[in-house]
């Protein structure tokens, strides 16, 4: 019965400082958010939801299309795009080019779609340095982890633990003032800036119409990154196109709310190829990778495709009851929470990870919040029921096959049906009074506590069984006998 | 002429709450209906949807749509079996056009409890008294599946000498989520623990729902803790006197 999942689960429930911290600083994300919509501020928010949702599901119902068409704009805004099909294939694209250009140091501004692909311990592999910009991918990366959330890298961690992983790593002296363990960040990271032959960005959205790269930020940093070093690579998965410079309108006032409660973003940037003739700065080159990885597989999908319309705000993360308990490194891949719950095992293939789409109480939360309405509790419903055809299909799952098997004949017959609770209640241990009524129970005796009741049990106690079943007390009522 | 209404009281109801069941029958029928109950019922199969075994679903669903394919109205006093037989129901159907045009026939005579009460009715003064403190637990199919918000806490406000209590996270999970429950224990009660201690702030005596699956995990969850509250079923509280 139990699903196979990672034993960390159990460790991080049991840190009650890891429990306050995911659990307060999400609370935080979700109180923003609610503040930042709705009302008089902004009344149409639902209506937003459902065009950024029509425009998905336009722009990936025709991505040929528009993949051809970002093409051509960014080649006729002096850039390039170069279409990967994995990650080694972006880290040969960004390795070659460094060596071309006799690259030594990147700069990076945040991007999960190079966390996706490892792309630093590829380059790294290689003896080239990329260091992140972004103050919390800056701290995990020090740290040698993986982003907690999507849009908070190290939310996990307390500015005390940041306190001694700075001393650590930076030897600077212990300091826990965020602001000026910021100026510690910055001052070393400026520095950084300044030498970095190529800045590699993500891309939160990609103009098809003009080829443009809109970055949101509150840094700073990823506009540095973009316009200081001589090289820009954008790095985007394929399912980042939206048709029109103005349809970014929409997506720019969802994004922003749902992430983090903010109108905008202390940064939006569009940015066009690289330096013009009269540009006061800019790159000499930039590059756009855009990276299938998978995608195209999710593509081919009709009834899960709408998987890719997320735009990686972590509203779903912050509301989902199950990610705030778990946290993010419990995850199998670098997205967590119920995006990543959707999207690994459709990347990975169903099972790899077979419990994760059962991690789940299917509560819904997250699909209320979605910007682009992706309903993930139908499809974790899919993903579950995928799960149990290839289980089914190696014969992995026969107990509880024919446990489910046994239940469906029996619930078609509903005097055996009757028969069966009448025989759980007579085996059930008698139960003592309390003022309330029969007291729950604690724990089934002997060999009856095993399976789901022993799971139940292990938390909370089991309801009494009542002396009759609601069937036999409608008979007494109505005086029918049965039938 | 009285409205006629047929109980679907659930298979958690019938088995382990009864009087829940039987609560929803006197409520109604003090509104005017005439309630029977289709003995054939069972379950709606929404276990094995939630598991994965469509199959063995899709099954029991063809049996609840069998037994209730006459109903005039169907009522029950649960909002997540509700959700599955008139939403679920169309995705467990999409390859069996005949079941489908059935399944969507059901679903549009099928309610759960308080929505029925106030919608179909036109009631929201049941001449109930429960002289307690109480607060609402959001149960998740209902809230955010039916849309049902607004119902439940009406009936609740025309209770004599009831006081509602809000509580910061009505609208949270409890933590039950079917098998999720057993699959996943340590993650359900931990959820459980979060919404009891959203209920504790409240002072309120008693936790009202609309799904009995729900206040089976939240009344196991606060026994385990050995808290004197108790929670209740909106039907039992309805039909105080």
């Amino acid at each position: 019965m139990s699903a196979t999942y990672p034993p960390t689960i159990e460790s991080t429930m049991a840190d009650p400082a890891l429990q306050l911290a995911v659990y307060t600083a999400t609370g935080r994300l979700i109180a923003k958010r609610k503040n930042a919509i709705g009302g008089d501020l902004l009344p149409d928010f639902e209506e937003l939801r459902t065009h950024a949702n029509a425009l998905k599901r336009h722009t990936i119902e025709n991505l040929d299309y528009y993949l051809e068409q970002v093409e051509r704009a960014v080649e006729r805004n002096g850039g390039k795009t170069v279409f990967c099909r994995d990650g080694d294939e972006v880290a040969d694209f960004v390795l070659n080019l460094a060596k071309e250009r006799g690259a030594k140091l990147i700069v990076k501004s945040k991007s999960m779609t190079t966390e996706e692909v490892n792309l630093n311990e590829r380059l790294e592999h290689h003896q080239l340095e990329a260091v992140e910009t972004d103050l919390g991918e800056y701290i995990i990366q020090l740290a040698h982890e993986r982003p907690y959330h999507i849009v908070a890298p190290a939310l996990h961690m307390t500015r005390y633990q940041v306190a001694d992983l700075f001393t650590k790593k930076l030897g600077v002296e212990r300091e826990t003032v965020v602001e000026k363990q910021t100026m510690i960040a910055r001052a070393t990271l400026r520095e950084k800036f300044l030498a970095a032959d190529i800045g590699i960005t993500g891309a939160n959205f990609v103009v098809a119409e003009s080829g443009s790269v809109v970055i949101v930020e509150n840094e700073g940093n990823a506009r540095l990154t973009s316009s200081a070093p001589r090289i820009h690579i954008a790095i985007a998965g394929i399912e980042k196109l939206i048709p029109r410079a103005q349809d970014s309108a929409v997506f720019l006032k969802l994004l922003g709310r749902s992430a983090t409660g903010q109108p905008l973003t202390v940064y939006t940037s569009f940015i066009s190829g690289p330096r013009r003739a009269r540009d006061m700065d800019g790159p000499d080159e930039f590059y756009l990778v855009l990276l299938d990885n998978g995608r195209t597989k999710l593509l081919a999908d009709a009834d899960k495709r709408e998987s890719l319309y997320c735009i990686r705000c972590g509203a779903c993360l912050n509301h989902c009851p199950v990610y705030r308990k778990i946290g993010g490194h419990n995850y199998p891949w670098v997205y967590s929470g119920p995006i990543g719950a959707i999207i690994t095992p459709q990347f990975a293939g169903v099972q790899q990870d077979p419990w994760l789409p059962f991690a789940s109480s299917l509560c819904g939360a997250c699909a209320e919040v979605c910007p682009v309405k992706i309903d993930i509790p139908r499809i974790l419903l899919e993903l579950r029921s995928e799960v149990v055809e290839g289980k089914t299909r190696e014969g992995s799952n026969r107990w509880e096959l024919l446990a489910f098997k046994l239940w469906a004949w029996v619930m078609r017959r509903p005097k055996l049906y009757e028969a069966f609770g009448m025989l759980a209640a007579s085996v059930a241990p008698s139960v003592e009074s309390g003022e309330a009524g029969p007291r729950w129970i604690r724990r089934l005796p002997g060999l009856m506590n095993a399976g789901p009741a022993k799971a139940w049990t292990s938390e909370r106690d089991l309801p009494p069984p009542p002396e009759r079943s609601f069937r036999a007390m409608w008979r007494e009522r109505t005086g029918t006998v049965r039938h | 002429m009285a409205v006629r209404v047929s109980l679907f009281v659930t298979c958690v109801v019938d088995q382990l709450f009864p009087q829940a069941g039987m609560a929803t029958a006197e409520v109604l029928e003090r509104a005017g209906c005439i309630v029977n109950f289709p003995e054939m019922q069972t379950c709606c199969g929404q276990p094995a949807f939630n598991s994965g075994y469509r199959d063995q679903a899709r099954a029991v669903a063809r049996h609840f749509l069998d037994v209730f394919n006459d109903a005039e109205y169907i009522v029950s006093p649960s909002g997540s079996c509700t959700s599955m037989t008139s939403h679920h129901y169309a995705e467990l159907f999409r390859d069996d056009p005949q079941r489908l045009e059935q399944a969507r026939r059901i679903a549009a005579r099928t309610y759960e409890f308080s929505s029925f009460l106030t919608s179909v009715l036109g009631v929201e003064q049941v001449g109930a008294r429960f002289p307690h403190a109480v607060t609402y637990h959001d149960s998740c199919h209902a809230l955010r599946e039916l849309k049902i918000k607004d119902a439940p806490r009406r009936l609740l406000a025309n209770v004599q000498d009831l006081t509602l209590h809000e509580m910061d996270a009505a609208e949270e999970c409890c933590g039950f989520g079917g098998t999720f429950s057993v699959k996943f224990p340590g993650v359900s009660g931990g959820m459980a623990r979060t919404k009891i201690d959203s209920i504790l702030r409240t002072g309120a005596k008693f936790v009202v729902s609309l799904d009995s699956s729900c206040l089976m995990q939240l009344q196991g969850a606060l026994s385990r803790a050995g808290s004197g509250i108790r929670t209740m079923h909106l039907a039992e509280v309805l039909a105080s006197r």
